[in-house]
């Protein structure tokens, strides 16, 4: 196997899907809430609010399963207050998407007095017996844990629903065009709604499996931006579900990457790749946009819109 | 035949809705037979919309019964109403474009078959309705006259008893309005009942069994519409007698260079969905009116755009007087004497929730010197409000009043008036008389012949081609983002126009066979 300043290939391809759990779970519940015809910038604080509920529950019940089901919990709780702000008191959904952020970090610090240096129980490796004795696949394709595995079926779950079924069809007609949707009587409030709920338990999960996986410990800030890379993946994806998959893979890969380089020295600045994310994003929607005009991004068409049934 | 010869299929009894501070309809009764056609008239806020909706279950009526084929209906929501039998055609296409037809059509279904099935299923009605439609194409790429067979596949693959249609011949050509009417002549002929909301009165004349003429909420009149004029069902409809606008008497002005003088003018368009610009060329001189037809999305919005100066072009491509324009934007056109009121009201011709004081001053601080200093002159500009709501008869509580609370054709009023109070030299007016009441709209189009006959070259674009021969001197139809030459108006046919508006899309074909 070649390697390059002590990085084995295989082993970076399965930390990077390790790494991208988190901002691949997150990015894929905002599509389905931006398809929805909603923008929540709130991920990184709905992700900071799983990963602290997360680790409570994991903590307080020693079963790192309910502990995602308790950051999945805690994730919905503070977009339904998102839900509650933007869809019944028609409330700016940027303005209380960024105050849900600031409110989410705020919160799980008071939440997470007390839990700093604790160890949460451990989530294993699924045993896949032989298969993972293979080499390289083996490494990378059967050394995880569930969530991980988890991860990718869910953006194939979504993929199906919005692509085969009635419920996607209505999902992508109300962030098409809400007027429309509620002209044939679909309640444009409901699904909304749903999938803020929706998007919300994913980001929370997401944030849990920093804090009981990756971290795994509880600390302040713990999501440290992976929010904020969630919603440029989704822009990056331009809403397609397995794009998402292959943003996630590309933006875990670089916070690998860096991890690594800065581990055998490099004098790229550290600084470079962080930003990469982002600068890629721009370049991505620069180039989308200089051709064909908004149609071609794919963008929702009522995204960000507040609804209101005056008719 | 007339209604009572029918079984009734719908009645409605004494149906009441009010919403604050305005009475949408009071004591409105009427019914529609089994395979008849009904017309519901009335001008803009008599209530027509609010009426079927809540035939559609958007609405629910304050009080008032309505039965359905013998039976108590009551719809809770539009689930309820298709349930029962009842489809309806909205006047803005309740369509989505980022979507496929075959998923359009099954968004209006109750239990839509698996989406292979219901493709085949459009294209057989489309083909039996002679309304051609591929179930694999984007809305988004469709025409609007193909946007509107959708709506009516979707509507008929439901077998609906009842078919309410909401204005549906605005965007139509001539040609497709009498495609159209075949297929509802073929629906009603079936046994379908069809309530048909217009106000284009020889259209209902020519097609419609009765009518029920409402007023202010309240039905005024019932009529068998064959045996009225367009004139005394118009009289109904207002209350009032009308008359035709009146051209002041035309002067000879200097021989300068035009007025307007636009010059193998193309440009991208840049809405997504929208038609590009095709070297379009015209010149208008002043005192005259070029009128501009075409059906709805064929280059309007985008026309209005690169004359206007929001969107730019090469220097040449729009000169006036003889000076370069075309790379200039709305500002400097503004200084030079042009003045422009685009199609939508709220959001591009006014700021919705900014007073009328504040959106005379958004249009009229160049040519009325509304600011000095880059300070505002708050006196001025309400005086100038003030005036424009006086001289236009915009009923509104107050100039402070924001934009959005005044009634769609009393914000067109004020739009208009604004834009034509800056003494222009260049008029440029997208849809002039769009959902305003007749007496209204002929005071807009009064209004529109006065400037000219002051010295203004105007270009009207609109989808109303009555109102287009009544006020334009000479009349071009865009096309796929072309315009035809220039033709002078007197001694051109509705038919003629509909040919150079593009015919049906191909229509005729499918009919022939049908």
């Amino acid at each position: 196997m070649m390697e390059f300043c002590g990085i084995n290939p295989a082993v970076l391809v399965a930390s990077l899907m390790v790494a991208s759990v988190p901002i691949l779970l997150a990015a894929i519940g905002e599509l389905v809430v931006e398809k929805s015809g909603v923008l929540n910038l709130g991920v990184e604080g709905m992700m900071i609010m799983g990963a602290i509920c997360g680790f409570i529950t994991a903590v307080s019940t020693g079963s790192p399963l309910l502990g995602f089901l308790g950051g999945a919990a805690g994730g919905a709780v503070l977009s339904l207050m998102f839900a509650f702000l933007t869809q019944v008191l028609l409330a700016n959904q940027v303005a209380t998407g960024l105050a849900l952020t600031l409110f989410g970090l705020g919160l799980s610090s008071l939440m997470g007095q007390g839990y700093n240096g604790i160890k949460p129980p451990l989530t294993e490796a699924l045993n896949f017996g032989p298969l993972s004795d293979i080499p390289v696949l083996g490494r990378i394709l059967f050394s995880h844990d569930w969530v991980v595995y988890a991860s990718v079926a869910i953006i194939a779950a979504v993929w199906a629903v919005l692509k085969y079924t009635r419920t996607g069809l209505i999902l992508r007609a109300v962030g098409e065009n809400h007027d429309a949707a509620h002209a044939l009587g679909y309640k444009v409030g409901l699904v909304r709604l749903l999938a803020i709920l929706f998007g919300g338990a994913l980001a929370g999960m997401g944030g849990a499996y920093l804090s009981l996986v990756r971290v795994p410990q509880w600390t302040d800030g713990i999501t440290a931006g992976a929010g904020w890379i969630a919603l440029a993946i989704v822009v990056f994806a331009s809403w397609k579900p397995w794009r998402v998959l292959i943003g996630g893979y590309l933006f875990g890969g670089i916070s690998v990457l860096q991890l690594n380089l800065q581990a055998c020295g490099s004098r790229i600045p550290v600084e470079y790749l962080s930003m990469s994310p982002y600068l890629i994003t721009i370049l991505v929607l620069v180039i989308m946009s200089s051709g064909r005009g908004r149609a071609a991004l794919n963008a929702p068409a009522s995204l960000g819109q507040s609804f209101h049934a005056s008719r | 035949m007339t209604a009572t010869d029918r079984p009734p299929l719908l009645a409605v009894q004494g149906v009441t809705k009010a919403y604050p501070g305005v009475v949408a309809n009071a004591d409105v009764s009427f019914s529609v037979g089994a395979g008849e056609i009904h017309a519901l008239l009335g001008e803009n806020g008599a209530g027509k919309s609010t009426l079927v909706k809540m035939i559609y279950g958007l609405v629910k009526p304050d009080s008032g019964t309505m039965t359905l084929r013998g039976a108590a209906y009551a719809p809770s929501e539009p689930r309820a109403a298709r349930a029962s039998g009842v489809a309806m055609v909205f006047q803005h296409f309740s369509l989505f474009e980022a979507l496929d037809v075959a998923e359009n059509v099954a968004l209006g279904m109750e239990n839509p078959p698996p989406m292979r099935e219901l493709a085949g299923r459009i294209r057989q009605v489309s083909q039996d309705y002679g309304l051609p439609l591929d179930p694999g194409r984007k809305v988004g790429d469709l025409s609007a006259g193909e946007r509107q067979r959708v709506e009516i596949v979707r509507c008929l693959l439901q077998d609906p008893k009842l078919l309410i249609m909401d204005e549906p011949t605005s965007v139509l050509t001539p040609q497709e309005v009498e495609i159209l009417f075949k297929t509802l002549r073929q629906l009603a002929s079936e046994g379908t009942a069809i309530l048909y909301i217009s106000h284009k009165l020889e259209e209902i004349r020519s097609l419609c069994d009765a009518a029920t003429i409402l007023r202010r909420g309240r039905v005024v009149a019932t009529c068998t519409p064959r045996d009225k004029t367009a004139r005394e069902m118009a009289e109904m409809m207002v209350g009032a007698v009308l008359s035709p606008p009146e051209r002041g008497a035309r002067r000879d002005w200097p021989a300068t260079a035009p007025a307007l003088q636009v010059t193998n003018l193309s440009a991208a368009s840049p809405i997504p969905f929208g038609t590009s610009l095709k070297s379009i060329s015209f010149s208008v001189g002043r005192g005259q009116v070029l009128g501009i037809a075409g059906v709805a999305g064929n280059g309007q919005d985008e026309l209005m755009l690169a004359l206007s100066g929001e969107l730019r072009t090469a220097p040449g491509m729009v000169q006036s007087f003889g000076v370069a324009l075309g790379a200039k934007g709305p500002n400097t056109r503004r200084r030079a004497g042009f003045v422009a009121a685009p199609e939508d009201r709220l959001g591009h011709a006014a700021a919705p929730d900014m007073s009328l004081v504040e959106n005379a001053l958004l249009t009229g601080a160049i040519r009325k010197g509304l600011t000095r200093n880059g300070f505002i002159d708050w006196a001025a500009t309400r005086d100038f409000a003030e005036r424009v709501i006086k001289a236009y008869d915009v009923r509104t509580p107050g100039s402070g009043v924001a934009a959005r609370a005044l009634s769609g054709g009393n914000l067109q009023k004020f739009v208009i008036g604004r834009e034509l109070s800056q003494s222009p030299d260049v008029i440029l007016i997208n849809q002039p008389t769009w959902g305003v009441d007749a007496s209204a709209a002929a005071a807009i189009r009064q209004a529109i012949l006065d400037r000219a006959a002051d010295g203004a070259a105007v270009v009207v674009i609109s989808q109303d081609l009555d109102e287009l021969l009544e006020i334009a001197d000479s009349f071009a139809v865009l096309n796929g983002g072309r315009l035809s030459v220039p033709r002078p108006v007197q001694g051109l046919t509705i038919d003629e126009i509909g040919l150079m508006m593009g015919g049906a899309h191909g229509m005729e074909v499918a009919h022939g066979h049908a």
